[in-house]
């Protein structure tokens, strides 16, 4: 009965109801980028530690996603209490995806549910969600893109409106840092297992198991299990496989333009020997 | 048979056809390209009605939107349709449908009218990636391109900038039309897919750049400062200041190459940050890319760098420069910090993570065993410090 209530406040795109605020949150349209945030991480109040002062009804927001909400909750405050249930959401998700644990939930990324970079070089590479900012309420998400390591603007509009700080501005960077052998290859075809695979080897870190803390040593393990297969990754020069499209005039290249990417190059030639050198021989 | 099914897949290739739940999908598109098709149900038969040309038919169908119009005169004279006719089958009666005149009797023997029309469109999108290249077609694309009709480059520190349809080849069947950005010189798949059916060879290889070197007011310049950066290390703006007030202030911008683009360019580049601290370049998954994307502060930069792509004063132990201070580009792409300043209510964001962050980066390095590794380490510690 509450969740009728709290459907027709909103943009009730979904008729079929769900039995809890988020899966109801999940399912609703242009919230595809999200990913459901376990229970547990959302009740240890440790994970929300600051929250209470960037959502006003923090409680009720809190009682309301966590399907918690008293029943005899003031009717006429419901739609404004629903904004802050979402604002309240945003936030702890862009805590919850940081942590990884999301990896053994479905793999968005590997099915590329983010989309794919509409660079042509880039070959597909499926894409991440990313903010520019932290803070709520000032830039929507945008798209990061591991292989020409840049960020696009989503192709619908639907996701352009999503606010960019329910996703932060750290999360695909911590995720390439700790997982080192997700990073995609710079040049030839998107290869699906690559990234994917690595995922996958994450046993137990992503089972949905309940106790926090069994998921936490597991995952520690596979970073250490990763830095190993990371270790053999070098990437001092993986610029230099990077494809590049190069204009043409009847098959000459543009003066200014080829000018501007043999500076380009010549910059990417210097960071690779500067990484070659920290590497050793 | 009706020139519907013939404006889906113009492309003679083994181009995947778009899923029909590709189409309908939820950005909207997929609903614009039905009702478009329905209005076009009136156009079945070979001859257009009336007042249409053959020609504004085909540009005006879903998904043809990139084609201007070509001119009758250009089509009629023989000498810019050179080559042509070996390319395309029923040569004869494709001219006919293309330039609307009524076919001869003998064209009875043609067996399907649908092959027709698939001569017909091949023909005329070689004609117009012919067309495009004259100053007429270019004056048409820049009427289109003024008016957003090719759409805007997705990547976002592009601001917006216009882009123009390309072809990765100029022989047809290969590849299907891509958008050319003369901000960051990189190619794009448009966005809709009604555009995955179109070929690029309609538009070509050469006709996005023969446009930006007639237009050149329209060409971003391949240097670029940053508005505040005025040689101090001043703190950076927030990014609504620097396009807001801060630009209409600028003096007009000069390109000191007359051949060169005369636009001012949108020069960032992205940075990418772990709670606003930089990703150093030392860590395996460290920037690599940021070169495609940046420019020189000067032109005269430029010219630092040979024919061969060498720099010309370059010294071995600029190398090492690099490794303690900061590498020149590096810093000149730290300018635009959006994430510093925005950060300010931040010391408890996500402090608990960062603990754990740490021990996963503390756990990473006690495993690494190569010795030669210790100095990367080292500074990975650093920043570890940083960090907390
Ligand atoms: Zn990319
Ligand atoms: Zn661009």
């Amino acid at each position: 009965m509450l969740r009728r209530t709290v459907e027709d406040a909103s943009t009730g795109s979904d008729s079929d109801y769900s039995n809890s605020w988020i899966s109801w949150f999940l399912s609703s349209k242009g919230n595809e980028y999200f990913c459901e945030v376990e229970e547990d991480y959302i009740l240890d109040r440790f994970n929300l530690t600051g929250l209470n002062t960037e959502v006003q009804n923090y409680t009720q927001a809190l009682d309301l996603i966590t399907d918690n909400l008293d029943d005899d909750f003031q009717e006429e405050l419901r739609g404004s209490l629903d904004i802050q249930a979402r604002l309240l959401y945003g936030l702890i998700h862009a805590r919850w995806i940081v942590t990884c644990a999301w990896t053994g939930q479905d793999d968005k990324y590997k099915k590329a549910d983010f989309g794919r970079c509409p660079r042509v070089l880039c070959q597909g590479q499926p894409l991440l969600p990313i903010g520019l900012t932290d803070v709520p309420y000032e830039k929507s998400v945008k798209l990061y893109c591991g292989r020409c390591e840049d960020i696009y603007s989503p192709k619908s509009s639907r996701h352009g409106s999503i606010d960019g700080a329910y996703f932060g501005t750290s999360f695909p960077h911590l995720l390439y840092l700790v997982y080192p052998s997700l990073l995609p290859l710079k040049s030839g075809p998107t290869d699906p297992t690559r990234g994917a695979g690595a995922v996958g080897l994450v046993p137990g870190a992503g089972a949905t198991v309940d106790d926090p803390r069994r998921r936490g040593r597991a995952r520690e393990e596979l970073v250490e299990g990763s830095d190993g297969l990371g270790d053999t990754i070098n990437t001092a020069a993986v610029a230099l496989r990077a494809e590049r499209y190069r204009p043409r005039i009847f098959g000459f290249q543009v003066n200014e333009v080829a000018k501007l990417q043999r500076w380009q190059e010549a910059v990417r030639d210097r960071q690779v020997a500067r990484l070659e050198a920290l590497e050793g021989p | 048979m009706s020139r519907r099914s013939q404006q889906q897949a113009p492309v003679d290739t083994n181009q995947p056809e778009v899923p029909e739940d590709e189409l309908l999908s939820a950005t909207g598109e997929g609903d614009e390209v039905m009702e478009e098709a329905e209005e076009q149900e009136g156009y079945t038969s070979s001859t257009p009605t009336s007042s249409l040309t053959w020609i504004s038919w085909f540009c005006s169908l879903p998904g043809h939107d990139y084609f201007c119009e070509v001119a009758e005169d250009f089509i009629e004279d023989d000498f810019n349709l050179t080559g042509l006719n070996a390319m395309v089958p029923f040569w004869k009666e494709a001219m006919e449908m293309v330039l609307d005149v009524e076919p001869d009797e003998d064209s009875a023997k043609i067996p399907d009218v649908s092959i027709v029309e698939a001569s017909a469109e091949l023909l005329y999108g070689l004609v117009h990636q012919r067309y495009v290249l004259t100053r007429a077609g270019l004056h048409a694309m820049a009427e289109k391109y003024e008016a957003g009709v090719f759409g805007s480059c997705p990547r976002v520190y592009c601001m917006g900038c216009n882009v123009v349809p390309c072809g990765r080849s100029d022989l047809p069947g290969l590849d299907t039309v891509k958008l050319f950005c003369p901000n960051c010189n990189d190619i794009y798949v448009p966005a809709s897919s009604r555009f995955q059916g179109v070929d690029g060879a309609f538009f070509g290889t050469t006709f996005a750049h023969l446009f930006f070197q007639t237009y050149r007011e329209l060409m971003p310049a391949p240097f670029w400062k940053h508005p505040s950066s005025s040689g101090s290390l001043s703190p950076s703006l927030s990014p609504r200041s620097v396009t807001g007030s801060n630009s209409s202030q600028q003096a007009p911008f000069v390109n000191p190459n007359p051949h060169g683009g005369q636009k001012r360019a949108a020069g960032k580049v992205y940075v990418p940050r772990i709670y606003g601290f930089k990703v150093s370049e030392r860590a395996k998954s460290g920037p690599r890319m940021q070169w495609m994307r940046i420019r020189p502060e000067s032109p005269e930069e430029l010219d630092e760098v040979d024919w061969r792509g060498r720099w010309i004063d370059d010294e071995e132990d600029q190398y090492d420069d690099g490794i303690d201070g900061e590498a020149e580009e590096d810093r000149r792409m730290e300018d635009f910090d959006p994430v510093r300043h925005a950060l300010s209510p931040m010391p408890y964001r996500g402090a608990h993570i960062l603990h754990r962050i740490t021990q996963t980066m503390m756990t990473t390095m006690t495993t690494t065993k190569r010795k030669k590794k210790r100095s990367r380490r080292r500074l990975l510690l650093e920043e570890v410090d940083v960090m907390l």
